[in-house]
């Protein structure tokens, strides 16, 4: 295999939300500076965005919400276990960036009189801001991405950071997935984007790529991140969703919602108070799907037929357009039907949940050099314009960086043994099919890790996983797209273990359904109000440790902790 | 093992598809690399399995040749 080397300042991984936007900030802050976009697929159209999106889900907009606020009802909807830092530097640079990105030329809804039409669907706050014209997202940020000079690269898979021996960041190492070609890339900086681990746990359809993440996110980032030395956070808080049944779309109450629609049970009766995603709604929603009104259904059906249309239009033309064709092969009509419901496979992502890398509101992770934003990094509940926001000061720090660094060394032996490893699968004649290891690997992900959460089955499902350690050495390609493929597996891999071991270490459960413990069914003391660690040793362990919560910068108060413990209907009980 | 057809979720009109002219539009577009040009045609190709039904490569396509189903096992 032939070998590129590249040589760039700032090294920003993934090329979907977060990524372009930090490479347009990095470029912005210091146009001298050689910026990288590196993209698995092409950035025109890849990660979660790539059909663009229906809304801003946590939009801090003056004169709706304050950032205080804002802070105080994340802290209660992520069960106390964040750092308010790092929500205060979304919240207070949220407003800006929605100017920032309308200047560009997103869509954003607006009232008759130009201001932004913000909808309540939190519990206590008003932060949904509507983007029914939000299809074309990618391509506003595509142009800016040439108008700043910042150099792009597609089909690049990165598989590890590059560090010396003090352990600062040395560059990347990647491969293209079409030739094959082995690229060493010398950076000062490296910036992960890389979005969620969205193909960890299998959906229920069997369909390897039926997930509800855009499943070229295999947990690249995640593992990346590990292998360089960085601490991750929060990785026993999972992600599951509330989705339509067989289609891995969401339901979209945050559309629906404003407009009258709501999730029911069987009975048509509406049993949660507020749809926004939390742990504990999705306990109170798991109960009910499982329980004797299930299942769970969206219900518009009782909706004039203007707002049907208008939710339609939204739906079938934003983030999943694909849903509208799905609806037809069934015949559900949603002027007669409720649209059936159903909870996603497990994931790790931090802008639906709490699962990430480390970081601190610079987006500085623990390895000097690196940085992380989007749904990889550990920002509670921060979606889409958290990406933004934190792709901004992630890009930004990271120009800081480089005025202040010179190159770190690379490692030729870490060159070696990584294109070793990586190549491998080329070379065996015979052997396993990834796509086979793959399915094996997210099948035990089922059976062991999907909450309820019990220790020895997490224990079991780690004998599995080191099984299926030793048969990576077995795995064989016949070309650069099945060695894709094939790495992915080991992203996959890793992305399982961390998820079994954070979960053993809390001993208690928290965040509802996301890390409910059935042999610990209550929440932990005080001695739970820390943030779980995973961190790879110097020996090359796992470690999991606590890390101590920052005192609040604004406690939340006792009636905001009580709404997101208490999200089920006064009347309504689930009969089990 | 071998299937002699297999309904592949992107189906690509071959009378529309101008692959064959230098268009590589859909190809680029497909986050997973899905899409390839079949030899035997010169056209845009489903050559493995693994679509998200996204649709960039629907609605990107320039000739409008290509239609993307529900994947079977989600039908």
């Amino acid at each position: 295999m032939n070998t590129v080397e590249i040589e760039t300042d700032v090294l920003v991984i993934g090329g979907g939300t977060a990524g372009p936007m930090a490479a347009i900030k990095a470029k912005q802050k210091n146009p001298e500076l050689k910026v990288l976009l590196l993209e698995k697929a092409n950035v025109k159209r890849s990660g979660a965005i790539s059909m663009g999106m229906d809304g801003l889900n946590n939009a801090v907009i003056p004169g709706y919400a304050t950032p205080e606020q804002y802070v105080r009802e994340i802290t209660a909807a992520n069960d106390g276990i964040v750092n308010q830092k790092t929500l205060f530097a979304y919240a207070e640079n949220s407003y800006a960036m929605i100017e920032e990105l309308d200047s560009w030329g997103v869509k954003f809804e607006k009232d008759e009189n130009g201001d932004y039409a913000v909808k309540k669907v939190h519990h206590m706050g008003t932060y949904v801001l509507p983007m029914p014209e939000g299809h074309d997202i990618k391509k506003v940020l595509y142009r800016k991405l040439k108008q700043t000079r910042v150099s792009i690269t597609n089909r690049l898979v990165a598989t590890r950071v590059l560090t010396d021996a003090d352990g600062r960041v040395a560059g990347a190492l990647a491969f293209d997935c079409r030739s094959g070609t082995y690229t060493v890339i010398r950076a000062k900086t490296v910036i992960l984007c890389t979005g969620a681990a969205g193909r960890l746990g299998l959906p229920t359809s069997g369909y390897l790529f039926g997930t509800y993440e855009n499943p070229t996110n295999a947990g690249d980032g995640y593992s990346m991140a590990y292998h360089a030395g960085a601490e991750l956070s929060g990785i026993e808080c999972f992600q599951i969703n509330p989705l339509i049944k067989d289609y891995n779309g969401p339901a979209c109450a945050y559309v629906t919602g404003p407009m009258g629609g709501y999730t029911a049970n069987a009975q048509g009766e509406r049993f949660i108070e507020s749809d926004y995603w939390s742990g504990q709604m999705m306990q109170e929603f798991y109960q009910e799907l499982a329980g004797g009104k299930g299942p769970v259904f969206l219900k518009v059906d009782h909706l004039a037929e203007e707002t049907i249309a208008n939710i339609e239009a939204i739906l079938h033309s934003n983030e999943r357009p694909s849903r509208g064709r799905f609806h037809e092969g069934r015949g559900t009509d949603y002027r007669q039907d409720m649209v059936e419901m159903h909870i996603s496979e497990i994931g790790l992502c931090s802008g639906h949940s709490a699962s990430g890398v480390w970081v601190n509101e610079r987006a500085e992770t623990t390895v000097p050099g690196l940085y992380a934003a989007g749904d990889l990094a550990c920002v509670p509940h921060n979606y889409m314009l958290g990406a933004f926001v934190y792709g901004r000061l992630a890009g930004e720090t990271a120009a800081d960086f480089c005025s202040r660094h010179d190159f770190a060394g690379v490692d030729a032996a870490q060159v070696e043994t990584e294109r070793r490893r990586i190549f491998a699968p080329l070379t065996r004649q015979h052997g396993l099919a990834p796509a086979q290891v793959e399915y094996k690997l997210r099948r035990l992900v089922n059976d062991y890790l999907q909450p309820p959460k019990v220790a020895r089955r997490m224990e079991l499902g780690l004998a599995r996983f080191a099984e299926i350690r030793a048969d990576l050495e077995q795995m064989t390609a016949s070309n650069p797209h099945e060695l894709m493929r094939a790495a992915e597996v080991g992203f996959i891999l890793d992305c399982a273990e961390m998820a079994a071991r954070a979960s053993l270490f809390r001993t208690e459960s928290r965040w509802g359904l996301y890390h409910y413990r059935q042999d610990f069914p209550a929440a932990g003391g005080g001695e739970w109000q820390v943030h779980v660690q995973v961190k790879k040793s110097p020996a090359g362990e796992m470690t999991v440790f606590k890390r101590p919560l920052e005192p609040y910068l604004a406690p939340p108060e006792a009636t905001e902790q009580y709404s997101y413990q208490h999200l089920r209907i006064k009347s309504a009980t689930a009969t089990a | 093992m071998s299937y002699r057809t297999i309904d592949f979720p992107v189906k690509v009109n071959l009378d529309k598809c101008i692959a064959d002219k230098g268009c590589t539009v859909c190809i680029d577009a497909c986050p997973l690399d899905v899409l390839a040009i079949d030899l035997s045609t010169g056209k845009a190709a489903m050559k493995y399995d693994e679509c998200w039904f996204c649709l960039p490569c629907e609605k990107d396509c320039p000739t409008q040749a290509i239609h993307v189903d529900i994947p079977y096992l989600l039908r």
